[in-house]
């Protein structure tokens, strides 16, 4: 594990404060994604198809396009719109890797 | 150059790529040999995830059973992707974040309990083992129709290299296997693609060419998807696009399959660990993004493949007197996979939804190998599906393999039988089991039970109800106990199992009246999941909380900062 240097109690207040803040953006971000991930794919894809094909796109009917080919682009905007705006949340509460010391200085190799 | 001699170049050119990479990541440790010392960068970690994923039944099967399918393939199309959404943003960063070395580790540490880890070792080995054996068939397969060497030999060739690089190698050798038979198979699966699209549609791009106008044939001028939609009344079959028409699944079972399909993708072992391998949470959550955007490139084209399929198989063999068919015709019929009878004797092939007159037998296993044949392209593109098609199966055996060999030899022995094992002795333990493993999967695809197929689809609806809620639970809900943990996962795996076993192999003429809620045995995973839930919350609810230093370990996993990197 990190051997980081033992806190003094108001950081380690501090710090509790920061990851709570950090977790609760977290959710937020991860419960909008999910919503739209159940959206395209269990309701335009499953649930509403039918109405849906009385729509073309191209020379798709929509609903059969959304469970087929939209489904899948929309799930990869979805994981590329958290991977970027985590990046963002993790900045902002300064806890990103990278930066972070504390995992650094042990080799690969070593053992529990 | 012909058929079998394109396919002897490049199966023998990646081969020895294969065994190349594994002679130069063999490893010496146990960090190595599990996690690939972690030093995996996020879009090579990509890419061997949509290797490790995407199986003999991504790339041979999926896009067959699609085009017997239409719409209700988008069970596999949603099922197998939109499960990386749920792994992206619920699972990978955090089980980076506690970082050792496998998922049973995982539940064993977060609740607290040898029991609960010991389960979870046994369900890890019984989904890989079921799935392992599908992968071997998909090596026999492929190796018995284009190189023309008995199946049996094919899976004992698969064999061997596994062999050579998994346990010569373990997850390092694995993972840049893995990159390099990501690219064999996505070219092998995007070029016949894009030149079959050209040639139908005048677009090369097969996600716009599925939208497109038929160039040639008996439709064309019409829009691929609606002149498939013409055959099919034609022939007597349920429109190819319609949704919820008579002879398809029903509403809440595709429901529930694409659910247990979403779920069990995100709670399997063998894709988990691969998220062990890069540098930190950072790392994995752009990795997850690589590897769907990787899987997607498959799964997007995959649909518009089978429709090509449909319409060509269909206009180049309904109607023709048999002795005038093709000869792609004449080598599967030599396999047993394609069957014609003539029922009226008139000596022409009859494709029709009645079952009374329809004279021809297509196995859905072989629409992608066939495909290019079909469509008449040039010869070393055949040879490169074949090499794509081995490059997939032994990528996803050999991810499977490891989760077996990691499960018997760190969660088993390590851990309990033989506690005080050195590191070398760990490691020799390790390379022993996936040797047997190896053998065993070999075994299982030699001498399959009958019920392989079946059963791998079967793995998604256990992982589904055994990992994926406590993994969740594990790290959203700091009160949930050991007790609920190990309560829930005997119900959802054994629900499950017993609803599957009941339903397939005791009472398999059951009609879906009979069924659950109407819920098909592929489904059922998706009401073990829930059972799962509520078992494990309502027990912890009961039961005293978790000690605090597990509730800091959560606290801890879910920030990203200070990614730990210990064994």
């Amino acid at each position: 594990m990190g051997k980081t240097p033992p806190l003094q109690p108001h950081q380690k207040a501090d710090q509790k404060t920061k990851a709570h803040a950090h977790w609760h953006d977290n959710l937020r971000l991860m419960s909008i994604l999910l919503f739209f991930w159940f959206v395209v794919s269990y309701l335009l894809g499953i649930v509403f198809v039918e109405p849906l094909n009385q729509f073309q796109l191209g020379g798709f009917p929509l609903g059969f396009w959304f469970a087929q080919q939209g489904s899948i682009y929309t799930f990869i905007i979805l994981v590329f719109v958290y991977a970027h705006a985590m990046d963002r949340i993790d900045r902002r509460h300064g806890v990103n890797d990278g930066q972070a010391p504390t995992s650094s200085g042990h080799s690969s190799e070593t053992l529990e | 150059m012909n058929i079998q001699d394109w396919t002897y170049l490049l199966v023998g050119i990646t081969f020895t790529i294969y065994i190349g990479i594994a002679i130069w990541s063999r490893v010496q440790s146990t960090s190595g040999f599990y996690v690939a010392g972690r030093g995996v960068p996020p879009l090579a970690n990509g890419m061997a995830t949509a290797a490790d994923w995407m199986s003999a039944a991504s790339f041979i099967s999926m896009a067959g059973l699609v085009s017997f399918m239409g719409y209700t393939g988008t069970i596999y199309l949603m099922g197998w992707t939109g499960g990386y959404v749920l792994l992206a943003l619920l699972l990978a960063p955090y089980l980076r974040k506690y970082g050792r070395y496998t998922i049973p580790e995982f539940v064993g540490d977060r609740y607290y309990s040898q029991t609960a880890r010991v389960i979870a070792v046994f369900c890890a080995i019984f989904v890989s083992f079921t799935y392992v054996a599908g992968q071997m068939r998909g090596v026999g397969v492929v190796f018995s129709r284009f190189l023309e060497v008995d199946v049996n030999i094919g899976v004992v060739i698969g064999v061997v290299i596994v062999f050579f690089y998994a346990v010569m190698g373990g997850m390092r050798g694995i993972t840049y296997t893995q990159v390099a038979q990501f690219c064999v198979l996505i070219v092998a699966y995007l070029v016949p693609a894009a030149a079959i699209s050209w040639q139908m549609t005048g677009w090369a791009i097969p996600q716009i060419g599925f939208g497109s106008t038929l160039l040639e044939g008996q439709h064309a001028g019409m829009a691929l998807l609606e002149a498939l939609d013409a055959i099919h009344r034609d022939l007597g079959l349920p429109e190819y696009t319609g949704a919820w028409v008579d002879g398809k699944k029903s509403m809440i079972d595709v429901l529930a399959i694409t659910m247990a399909l979403m779920i069990g993708t995100a709670g399997l072992p063998h894709v988990l660990i691969r998220f062990y391998t890069v540098p930190n949470s950072r790392a994995a959550r752009w990795s997850a993004m690589w590897a769907l955007i990787f899987i997607g490139l498959l799964y997007t084209t995959a649909p518009a493949v089978s429709a090509f399929a449909r319409v060509n198989m269909i206009e180049t063999l309904n109607e023709k007197p048999y002795v005038e068919a093709p000869q792609w015709f004449k080598s599967w019929e030599a396999t047993g996979l394609i069957v014609f009878k003539d029922l009226n004797g008139d000596g022409v092939i009859q494709y029709s939804g009645d079952a009374q007159k329809n004279e021809l037998m297509v196995d859905r296993d072989i629409m992608v190998l066939a495909n290019p044949e079909i469509a008449k392209l040039p010869a070393w593109v055949v040879a490169l599906v074949a090499a794509g098609g081995l490059a997939a199966a032994l990528s996803t055996a050999a991810g499977l393999l490891l989760v077996i060999s990691a499960s018997v030899s760190h969660d088993l022995f390590k851990s309990v039988l033989w506690k005080n094992m050195s590191q070398k002795d760990e490691l020799r333990m390790a390379r022993i089991a996936a040797a047997f493993a190896v053998v065993v999967a070999g075994l299982l695809g030699i001498y399959p039970p009958g019920f392989v197929a079946q059963v791998v689809a079967f793995a998604f609806g256990l992982a589904a109800a055994s990992f994926f809620p406590i993994l969740l639970l594990g790290i959203f809900d700091k009160r949930t106990t050991k007790e609920g943990a190990i309560t829930g996962m005997l119900l959802g795996i054994g629900f499950t199992a017993a609803y599957i076993i009941w339903f397939r192999f005791l009472d398999p003429t059951a009609t879906a009246e009979q069924w659950l809620f109407g819920i098909s045995p592929e489904g059922i995973g998706t009401i073990g999941m829930i059972l799962n839930f509520i078992a494990t919350i309502t027990v912890s609810h009961f039961t005293p909380e978790p000690p605090i230093e597990v509730q800091n370990m959560v606290d801890d996993i879910r920030l990203p900062s200070g990614s730990r990197d210990i064994g």
